[in-house]
């Protein structure tokens, strides 16, 4: 329990997925006009990361290493699928997120509205399959782990977004050099909160 | 490149694709698409020049690869179709990157198999790719892989010659005998906060220098 709840601190602050590792950027950037657009994308990601993260989690220990099919008899144990990684993961993305919308769909129309067009997109966010990217370099021990770093991630993302999106609102009160403007300081900021980001680093539970 | 030749392949429009990406249309810096593999392995200039070179090479042909498939593929399948197709183009890269440059690829990690996601490839191939013509869109996909790879070589420049007083590899700083006068090289250029604020950077120096880029707020 202690090793779940340290790799989720530590993915949502010390790896954070958009200060550390930049990834998500596009939709961070693109949907970080509102805090209310910035939470709801920030909600459809946590859910699917915690999704898809296990998933990819199971067909990686199952299927796609060297020797993981060993389960399936003696004539499988030799087979390594590893370079099919990308092409599955990404499948199990796009249908996972296709699925996630479906199920949302019937059971909590209201979430579903206020997410949008944000699910399906994120079928093309970075961080989704970087997320399963970094599991598979990492070799978590068991499920649980995969599970916790991939809510962790998404707590992570969820936090920067709102965050920024929140500063975002603020700024257009203030008046920033022209050749600044929109894109320019959004990233100088996003760097600033990034170097405060950094002071989390060294924190284990 | 050579355009005498071949003139009716470089025609001033084909030229014009090629081109605009690499300031007015910028993929990173005016359209904020690819970020996200983009700044992370900018801390030395040779893994950067590896992934330019890559996404040149992904972008490039899944351009091509779309665009003669275009009339074939249903609307409502083409994301898949396109994540597949760039996906495979990746493996490639991929499985080349770990054959002959072994090194580099375990310096960028993830960020190969993050081109799948790059934001960029996806939105050319959506934008462009599915409605024009093969020889455009390979221009298109070459323009714009190399407009993002510049962004990229130019942060990895700086960061790798501030952060660690090397370039390439090379000690620059430790040559022109900078250290005996005082100069300590900038850690914080290294850490990854500082990527965004370099980009932060260029973005200002180019609207600065190209007025009609400026967002009204």
């Amino acid at each position: 329990m202690e090793g779940l709840v340290n790799i989720f601190v530590r993915s949502v602050f010390i790896d954070n997925m958009v200060f550390a590792y930049f990834l998500g950027m596009c939709s961070y950037l693109a949907v970080s006009r509102t805090v209310s657009t910035a939470n709801g994308l920030g909600i459809a990601v946590v859910f699917v990361l915690g999704i898809t993260v296990p998933v990819n989690y199971l067909i990686e220990n199952y299927f796609l290493s060297a020797g993981a099919m060993a389960w399936l008899g003696e004539g499988f144990a030799a087979i390594d699928l590893s370079f099919l990684s990308f092409i599955m993961f990404i499948a199990v993305i796009a249908s996972m997120v296709q699925l996630v919308e479906m199920i949302v769909e019937k059971f909590a129309p209201a979430l579903y509205s206020s997410l949008g067009i944000f699910l399906p997109l994120i079928a093309v966010n970075c961080a989704i399959l970087g997320g399963s990217l970094f599991m598979q370099e990492r070799e978590y021990a068991n499920i649980a782990e995969a599970t916790s770093f991939g809510l962790g991630s998404g707590v992570g993302f969820y936090l920067a977004i709102v965050g920024i999106a929140a500063i975002r609102e603020k700024i257009r009160y203030s008046n920033v050099p022209g050749p600044l403007r929109g894109l320019g300081i959004t990233f100088i900021v996003t760097g600033l909160m990034g170097i405060a980001f950094m002071s989390f680093m060294g924190i284990k539970l | 490149m050579s355009k005498s030749e071949k003139e009716p392949l470089f025609s001033a429009k084909n030229i014009k694709l090629l081109s605009t990406p690499l300031n007015d249309e910028n993929p990173i810096t005016v359209q904020v698409l690819g970020i996200c593999s983009a700044l992370a392995v900018t801390v030395m200039l040779e893994p950067a020049v590896v992934l330019a070179v890559a996404v040149v090479a992904v972008m490039g042909s899944a351009n091509v690869i779309i665009s003669l498939l275009r009339k074939t593929i249903p609307p409502r399948i083409r994301i898949i179709v396109q994540l597949v197709v760039i996906a495979s183009l990746v493996i490639l890269v991929d499985q080349v990157l770990k054959a002959f440059f072994y090194d580099v690829s375990r310096q960028l990690s993830v960020f190969v198999g993050l081109i799948i996601t790059n934001c960029i490839i996806m939105g050319r191939l959506e934008a462009f790719a599915l409605g024009n013509k093969t020889w455009p869109s390979f221009l298109d996909g070459v323009g714009n892989a190399a407009g993002y790879g510049w962004i990229l070589i130019v942060v990895a420049f700086f960061r790798e010659l501030l952060g660690s007083g090397t370039l390439w590899g090379y000690p620059v700083i430790e040559t022109l005998g900078f250290y005996n006068l005082g100069y300590e090289n900038n850690g914080f250029m290294i850490l990854p906060p500082m990527a965004l604020i370099t980009v932060g950077v260029i973005i200002w120096v180019q609207r600065a220098r190209n007025r009609k880029l400026i967002e009204s707020n």
